[in-house]
């Protein structure tokens, strides 16, 4: 059964992908949703039967990939509670957005690749969250990078889009290249990649470290020599750890490496519903947690964790506050609840980031591709300063949004409320030193993710209507097939948190997780935080009221506010507006000085420096006297073949005649 | 079948064709075609009797096999040959990507096409004996006479600048060369012996080994190419026909890598101790320094010949690792680089055929007319770059992997290579095939035509079968590659205990 999950996808490539073309857009699109489907409902069947049962860790191998020396690496699936749980997300998401597509897409001429790579993405994401050893999740990893590629360039017309695609791509790559050296560390230190032999040796060093022996052992004896330093045991694990968590940085868009995330939303928006909201960009938050075993070791690189978790849920989200492209709002909002997870991850909460990150995936779904509903709707209008007024045109797309924007702010017993509020609890009840800073960063941040939803929806939904005529005769309700994922979505948006509250984060925690998520001896924040204080318990509630409240004041009560403060404080607003100025450092820093140095070193150092003093130099003396072109008969070829010759000659005769001793 | 010459027989396959076709007057469209038809049906012969080789070869045998020895010249040269688990698939890999030239110069090549036939043929003959040679002398007579045919298919069927492009190829080679012959005379008066089995078991004094692996280093460097003696390369590639570009990247780059696990490493291990730094600081050169370059190209084939010098910096850097992983990778990757690169040339060969140049700016939105093209064409990108799933990411995997057990320096700024081989790559793709199809002369241009798929299809299957399932490869190198590394550690222990002695 866990094989077809993993498959089926699979198979629905290959059919749209080769056959696409001669068996039409019709069948192409019901034959990967439909594969799709059945993944999605056998990923229940399992989450359900498994998830609940006796939970040991299944491991299925299909195929030997490489096997070098010490080196031993499978094709295989590793079935475990964490395993289950993406599976559901996945799957489920994914499929929705097949279905969701079949109408969003339906004036495309080019839907048999369009879906072809949809279910591309789902296999290299199901490769991802299934792996039993790092290479196979690097191939996972790389295969979404792939994936996503494909998508944002859909519209491969657009030099923007295809500008994005590419930019995703490196960008990924840079954090890959730390990914990459992680995976190399961790084999040198454990002799392997596979998860178990891994975690074993890890829990050894758990054991030595908490068993007195801990320093003298630990400290001591360098067990890798990294760019020069001899690293201790805890050193090596620190090192590697933050290298790996450079690959989460990629994928997941932390600060530094998050630059590719909004120039995403070139792709069509189902993509990035998918992709770039409920999946792939939450596989750096999975691979820490599935990594927990190993970050437990190493304070120094969680506090890492936190860090840039909290700085990057502020700074995306104060971004957000001015966009006004809807998709990239949302963006910068998916850029910011990553954020969150990592402060999860970062102070050892990793049921609550996993939480967080099951829930987000239903209710930011449903933003996007409410969104795309909008998109739909207004003739491919994405700015929010051409919308407005809509609520009565299309008031199931605006009522699904809200149900979007209530979880996302964590509207009391909607799901973002349970896992928004456990993340920054836990953040509260952390220990490390940014764990502080991780409470108030993220507590900010609430109020500043309550205010730009609010405006979202006002913005797009509320007030006069600011679209031409023309636009407004035509905006129209969206097509039943794109309804109903947006249903289900808001389903999953209102009840996932309370239904799974109890096995992710409460009681059934232990039993739920067994081992798939592993918390080092001293690591009691989820005991802690269900110890916090209530009005601590209370305040990211009373900042999503206060965020609702100014947006209110700022968008219905009086609209002219928001134009007034942005010229008074027009400094911070082009601050804001220009993304803290990212991209244009980025290009100065790297893009404009490698394509220089390239240059310099085609035109200076090949061209100027090798080839003048080597070939060239002697060439022009020799060039004087043999200046005939080749040909067969003439030239310094013969006179090449003749002196190899003479020189064989010379060998074989010295060889026969004299040198033989 | 055991006493069967199977080595000989698939060396000198190709010559009976090249006699066949000499016998036929080169004067009319029937006799070119005729040419044209032999020389596939010789090549695919050769082929399909080498697979033999790969049939009949014992995986568990880590030594020299279907090992043909006869006297030559009485003077204790020998005509012997045999392939082990290193050189076995080189040779599989040269009579499979013959048969791919000869079909891929069908149209593109109309004057003397009967010499150039002739010159096909004789390479192969030349290049499989490269790899069966075991005397040493067999094997600088193969490895310097595969030069000849590859001159004239640059400088007599290469573009504008052929001259200049074949002079420095000719320069560089000679020079590397000379150093190799006087190498394997002093390397006869030391041991006595040319056959290679009885040098591999030969201890050169540690004093003479650095002068002998310098010269030995000189020729296959250049060869390889390594940063700095790789500017011929470049030019060499833009002039050579497609085919031409295909069998240099594929096969000739391979000599060099084959001759340091040949020679190099086994022969003098102490040397190959000692200079292992300086491989890795050229190979890290060469990785980055040759991706910057590449970046700014504006000729297509120079940019793909640009990215080969940065993927052979992966191959020697993990040859001198000398692991598992390091060699293992490095001969995995040589075979990749092989399929993948010759690949990219024959996707550069099919928009040359149509619009007769290689600027990368006269292209762009070729996705608009050539969907199979662009498909083609995006997974050998996407193997170039080495993602994982294809066969250009199991070699770089390795051969990272392996270095960074020696030495972790060298291994974070190779592994930038990742990033800057995106870079690279990802833009051209975006600039060639990418965007709209905005000029005016790519208006009609076609897709694929069934030779070219013929071509093409292949390479791209094998580049994704051998990078989910490179077992095959694995099994076949797995056993040579442990004896190889095994002595030199045993040499290696040796010299530091007599060393110690002293």
């Amino acid at each position: 059964m866990y094989q077809a999950i993993v498959l089926l996808p699979l198979v629905g490539f290959l059919i749209a992908g080769l056959f696409g073309r001669s068996i039409g857009a019709k069948a192409s699109e019901y034959v990967t949703s439909s594969l799709l489907i059945v993944a999605a409902v056998l990923s229940w069947i399992a989450f359900i039967s498994f998830g609940f049962g006796e939970g040991e860790t299944l491991r299925v191998t299909m195929l030997r990939w490489m096997q070098v020396g010490s080196l031993d690496i499978d094709w295989s699936l590793r079935i475990d509670r964490l395993t289950l749980v993406m599976l559901v997300v996945v799957n489920t998401v994914s499929a929705l957005v097949h279905v969701y597509s079949i109408g969003y897409m339906h004036h495309d001429p080019h839907r048999p690749r369009f879906f072809a790579y949809l279910s591309l993405f789902t296999f290299a994401m199901l490769m991802l969250v299934t792996s039993n050893n790092l290479v196979q999740m690097f191939f996972g990893w790389e295969g979404v990078g792939l994936a996503s590629y494909l998508l944002i360039g859909f519209w491969y017309k657009k030099p923007s889009a295809s500008a994005a695609a590419m930019k995703a791509f490196i960008v990924n790559r840079v954090g890959d290249f730390g990914f990459a050296l992680g995976i190399f560390g961790l084999f040198v230190l454990f002799g392997s990649v596979n998860f178990d032999t891994i975690f074993a040796g890890a829990a050894d060093v758990a054991g030595r470290m908490a068993g007195g022996e801990g320093e003298a052992a630990t400290a001591g004896a360098p067990v890798l020599v990294f760019a020069g330093y001899s690293l201790s045991m805890a050193g090596a694990l620190t090192v590697i750890c933050l290298l790996l968590f450079m690959g989460a940085m990629g994928k997941s868009a932390q600060l530094g490496l998050h630059t590719w995330l909004p120039d995403a939303m070139e792709g069509p928006t189902p993509v990035s519903a998918l992709i770039h909201a409920a999946t792939m960009v939450t596989a750096g938050v999975f691979m820490l947690a599935r990594m927990s075993p190993v970050f437990e070791l190493s304070h120094e690189a969680l506090t890492v964790v936190t860090f840039v978790g909290a700085t990057t849920a502020f700074f995306a989200a104060t971004v957000g506050l001015v966009q006004n492209d809807i998709k990239r709002v949302i963006a910068y909002s998916t850029c910011s609840q990553l954020g969150y997870m990592f402060v999860a991850l970062g102070v050892g909460a990793y049921g609550a980031a996993i939480f967080h990150l099951f829930t987000h995936a239903f209710f930011k779904a449903l933003l996007f591709l409410g969104a795309g509903s909008v998109i739909h709707a207004v003739s491919d209008e994405q700015d929010m300063r051409n919308m407005g007024g809509l609520r009565k045109h299309i008031p199931i797309t605006y009522w699904m949004m809200v149900i979007g924007t209530l979880a996302l702010t964590g509207f009391p017993f909607t799901a973002g409320y349970f896992s928004k509020d456990a993340i920054i609890e836990s953040a509260y009840a952390g220990h490390n030193s940014f764990a502080a800073y991780g409470f108030g960063m993220t507590v900010i941040a609430a109020l500043l993710t309550s205010f730009y939803s609010w405006r979202l929806i006002f913005m797009t939904f509320h007030g006069k209507p600011r679209a031409s005529h023309e636009v407004m005769h035509h905006v129209h309700e969206s097509p039943m097939v794109m309804l109903v994922p947006l249903f289900v979505l808001a389903a999953g948006a209102l009840l996932a948190g309370l239904l799974f509250e109890p096995y992710f984060l409460g009681e059934g925690y232990e039993e739920f997780w067994v081992s798939a998520l592993y918390s080092g001896a001293e690591n009691h924040v989820l005991h802690d935080m269900h110890a916090t204080p209530f009005l601590i318990g209370l305040l990211p509630t009373i900042m999503m009221v206060i965020g609702l409240v100014l947006a209110w004041l700022f968008y219905i009560r009086s609209p002219q506010t928001p134009a007034r403060i942005a010229e008074r404080h027009s400094g911070l607003y082009k601050f804001l507006l220009n993304k803290w100025y990212f991209d244009e450092l980025y290009d100065v820093l790297f893009v404009r000085s490698a394509k220089a140095l390239g240059r310099f070193l085609w035109k200076k150092g090949d061209v100027g420096t090798i080839d003048r003093l080597g070939p060239d130099g002697i060439s022009a003396r020799v060039l004087d006297v043999t200046d005939r072109v080749v040909r067969l008969q003439t030239g310094y070829l013969y006179h090449y073949a003749f002196a190899m010759l003479i020189g064989v000659a010379a060998l074989v005769t010295w060889m026969m005649f004299g040198g033989a001793r | 079948m055991t006493d069967w010459p199977i080595l000989s027989t698939v060396t000198y396959l190709p010559l009976v064709g090249a006699a066949l076709i000499l016998l036929i007057r080169d004067d009319n469209e029937a006799a070119r075609r005729n040419i044209r038809n032999i020389a596939l049906f010789a090549s695919i012969a050769t082929f399909i009797v080498s697979l033999f080789i790969w049939i009949g070869f014992d995986p568990a045998n880590a030594g020299f096999q279907m090992v043909e020895q006869s006297a030559w010249l009485g003077t204790g040269i020998t005509y012997h040959m045999g392939v082990d688990g290193i050189s076995m698939l080189f040779v599989i890999l040269t009579t499979f990507l013959i048969p791919i030239c000869i079909l891929a110069s069908f149209e593109s090549v109309e004057k003397r096409v009967k010499e150039y036939m002739v010159a096909f043929l004789v390479l192969e003959t030349l290049v499989v004996g490269v790899f069966c040679a075991l005397d040493i002398v067999l094997f600088y007579v193969f490895f310097e006479g595969s030069l000849i045919p590859m001159f004239l298919i640059i400088g007599v069927w290469g573009g504008k600048r052929r001259v200049y492009a074949s002079y420095k190829f000719f320069l560089y080679t000679f020079l590397g060369s000379v150093l190799m012959l006087v190498a394997i005379m002093a390397m006869y008066w030391t041991a006595g012996t040319t056959s290679i089995p009885e040098l591999l078991q030969f201890q050169f004094p540690v004093a003479i080994q650095p002068w002998l692996w310098f010269a030995f280093f000189a020729s296959f460097a250049v060869k390889m190419p390594m940063w700095p003696v790789h500017t011929w390369l470049p030019d060499a590639h833009v002039e050579a026909p497609t085919a031409g570009s295909v069998i240099l990247a594929g096969i000739l780059l391979k000599l060099g890598g084959y001759g340091f696990l040949r020679f190099s490493l086994p022969m003098f291990p102490v040397a190959s101790a000692d200079f292992a730094p300086l491989v890795y600081t050229l190979s890290v050169v060469a990785i980055i320094y040759t991706s910057l370059v590449a970046l700014m190209q504006e000729d297509i084939k120079k940019l793909i010949a640009y990215s080969s010098v940065a993927h052979m910096g992966f191959v020697t850097m993990g040859i001198f690792a000398v692991n598992e992983q390091g060699v293992q990778g490095a001969i995995f990757q040589m075979l990749s680089h092989g399929l993948v690169s010759g690949a990219l040339f024959l996707c550069v060969g099919v928009v040359y055929d149509r619009m007769h140049t290689r600027e990368i700016t006269a292209y762009g939105g070729l996705v608009n007319r050539m969907p199979a093209y662009a498909t083609a064409f995006l997974i050998l990108t996407m193997a170039n770059v080495g993602l994982p799933g294809t066969s250009g990411f199991v070699g770089e995997f390795l051969t990272l992997l392996g270095v960074f057990r020696a030495n972790t320096w060298v291994a974070i700024f190779a592994t930038t290579g990742v990033i800057w081989s995106a870079a690279y790559a990802l833009w051209l793709y975006r600039r060639v095939i990418f965007g709209a199809l905005e000029k005016e002369n790519l208006r009609s241009i076609l897709d694929l035509s069934g030779r070219e798929k013929v071509l093409l299809y292949p390479l791209v299957a094998l580049t994704i079968f051998f990078g989910v399932y490179p077992s095959p490869v694995f099994d076949v190198t797995t056993a040579s590659v442990e004896k190889l590394l095994s002595s030199y550690s045993a040499a290696l222990q040796a010299a530091q205990s007599v060393a110690l002695a002293q």
